[in-house]
């Protein structure tokens, strides 16, 4: 009784906001239902698979499910890669300035994606800054945002610059709690800083990279906001992404429709993070 | 050179990098709009000006918006707060009905996707004639999955000696909570604040849906809807804006930056 007292406003809350969506989303995605049908309920059918069926007939769906992965395959590995670099550097052994380091690299991850999407539009406009320094070692730097081969590359860019940070954390923690009595230990018997970097710390840091690779996943699988406030998913639908799909078919008022489309996305993330929380287990 | 001094060099020049663009933002602010226009790739402003800041206060009922995002933010804080602390106390020290249901849940939609559940919510919002209210901005993010599962998890490690004591000394339950849980509860109930704040400050999808005219607006959303229409082209101004958006959270952050890394590191959330 007690303890229900203490549940219920969460229940209520979390029940109307989070639990009846998520169930009224998934019927939804078995129907015809259309913004013009909100005041008239009894208008709408029930069709079964069919929303899902023109899912995968659609091209632009389709497309989007290519940009997406593009966005996590390539997203994935260089976010990972840039924040277990800053990570070690900044565990291998320095004192002075490392607060100073950690804040600057984790400064993007808390700024709002609108003001920071205003500075990237202008530094990624083909006479801006970026071209101007990639001008000076001589490459001829795109019109990043307006080519539908450098627009996903620049998504992906700011993708980085903008959660490298969190990751950056999570690395730490892991790094921390590796003895340093074993990096030592391999140090006295020769074993260079290359040796003991792929022999001692990633064996150990394995569970830490999985959890970092399964966060890592559920974010980039719902690649949104760099294209919603910088390209609106053009050019061509270049940069439109499932999430995006699926925000575009509620504004076009085909409810079912964007419903069915979020419900794939959702599928692929709890899939994605199963098979990686199943990894992560098998080998602890 | 040692090996320390190319670290310290490497770290320097990716920091650098990492931080150019708010430089950048922060310098182009007080640039006037035909410098920017003829030299867009200039570094210092050549007649620093802060005329771009003053036009938001005066023009651009900057006021407004700023007092839209706090208002918001402080009661989603308080809620969140309060609420996912109970629930998190009931789950780690009761055993009633329901318990597992909710947990599991709690779980799951960690992974949820914002899509999935943002069609329904919607057509909720408007059948209860909320849009374009405060209610409607606040209500759904006044409690989260994320901060249940924290709460939870902190709470789980209190010993239950305490609580037994005390209900021996004839406390009641909300006693109990008041007086042994909450105060014991410090550091994650700050962690958890401190990110609340963070996400209904940067929120702007919602908000963008959800309130329709200018007195509702926070200032994420105030900020989109004028880099896509009436200053589209005012550089200055709109780095203006982008700086007056994002210079109360960076505030916060460098003072309170223990609490934010303590929170991913623990739970991995942003």
């Amino acid at each position: 009784m007690i303890a229900w007292a203490f549940a219920l406003p969460f229940v209520l809350l979390f029940g109307a906001f989070t639990f009846i969506p998520l169930v009224s989303s998934f019927g939804m995605s078995f129907t015809d239902f259309h913004s013009s049908d909100v005041q008239t309920p009894f208008a709408i059918d029930f069709v079964g698979l069919d929303q899902y069926v023109k899912l995968f007939q659609t091209p632009q769906f389709l497309r989007s499910m290519w940009t997406t992965a593009y966005y996590v395959i390539v997203g994935i590995p260089l976010t990972m890669g840039v924040a277990l670099g800053l990570a070690v550097a900044l565990n291998s052994g320095i004192n002075r300035f490392r607060t100073a380091f950690r804040t600057g690299f984790y400064t993007p991850v808390v700024t709002s994606i609108v003001a920071v999407a205003v500075v990237w539009r202008f530094i990624l406009q083909q006479e801006g800054p970026l071209n101007t320094v990639l001008g000076l070692v001589g490459i001829d730097g795109p019109d990043w945002l307006n080519s539908t081969t450098w627009a996903m590359p620049a998504m992906i860019i700011m993708g980085v610059w903008r959660n490298m940070g969190t990751l950056m954390v999570i690395f730490l923690a892991g790094l921390q709690t590796i003895p340093t009595e074993l990096d030592e230990a391999a140090r006295t018997d020769g074993a260079g800083p290359l040796k003991r970097f792929t022999s001692i710390t990633l064996p150990l840091m394995r569970p830490t990279l999985l959890f970092g690779a399964v966060l890592l996943s559920v974010w980039y699988l719902q690649f949104f906001e760099e294209p919603f406030v910088m390209t609106q998913g053009g050019p061509l639908d270049a940069t439109l992404s499932v999430s995006y799909f699926a925000y575009k078919q509620f504004g076009f008022g085909n409810y079912a429709f964007a419903s069915a489309a979020s419900y794939v996305l959702f599928v692929a993330i709890a899939l994605l993070s199963m098979v990686m929380f199943r990894a992560l287990r098998s080998k602890k | 050179m040692t090996r320390r001094s190319i670290v310290y060099l490497g770290l320097v020049v990716a920091v650098v990098a990492t931080l150019l663009p708010f430089i950048w933002m922060l310098l182009g602010s007080f640039k006037t709009q035909g410098e920017i226009l003829r030299n867009p790739s200039g570094f210092w402003p050549q007649a620093p000006t802060a005329g771009n800041y003053a036009t938001w206060f005066t023009e651009l009922h900057l006021g407004q918006f700023f007092l839209n995002s706090v208002v918001v933010a402080a009661v989603t804080v308080v809620g969140n707060l309060l609420f996912c602390s109970m629930v998190g106390y009931a789950l780690a020290k009761f055993e009633f009905r329901g318990k597992r249901f909710i947990f599991t849940l709690v779980m799951i939609t960690l992974m949820v996707p914002g899509v999935v559940t943002f069609v329904p919510l919607f057509v909720l919002v408007a059948k209860l004639g909320l849009t374009n209210t405060y209610t409607a901005l606040i209500l759904p993010f006044l409690t989260s999955p994320l901060g249940v599962f924290m709460m939870r998890q902190f709470i789980a490690d209190i010993p239950d000696a305490l609580l037994e004591a005390a209900r021996i000394d004839g406390a009641g339950e909300l006693r109990i909570f008041a007086r042994i849980v909450l105060p014991l509860c410090g550091p994650p109930l700050a962690t958890l604040g401190i990110l609340t704040f963070l996400g209904s400050w940067n929120n702007f999808l919602w908000p963008l849906v959800a309130a329709q005219t200018q007195d509702m607006y926070t200032l994420p959303v105030a900020l989109s809807l004028y880099s896509t229409g009436q200053i589209a082209t005012q550089y200055g101004l709109l780095l203006a804006g982008s700086v007056l958006v994002i210079a109360p959270i960076v505030l916060v952050f460098v003072f309170l930056q223990r609490y934010f890394t303590q929170g991913i590191a623990t739970v991995g959330v942003r």
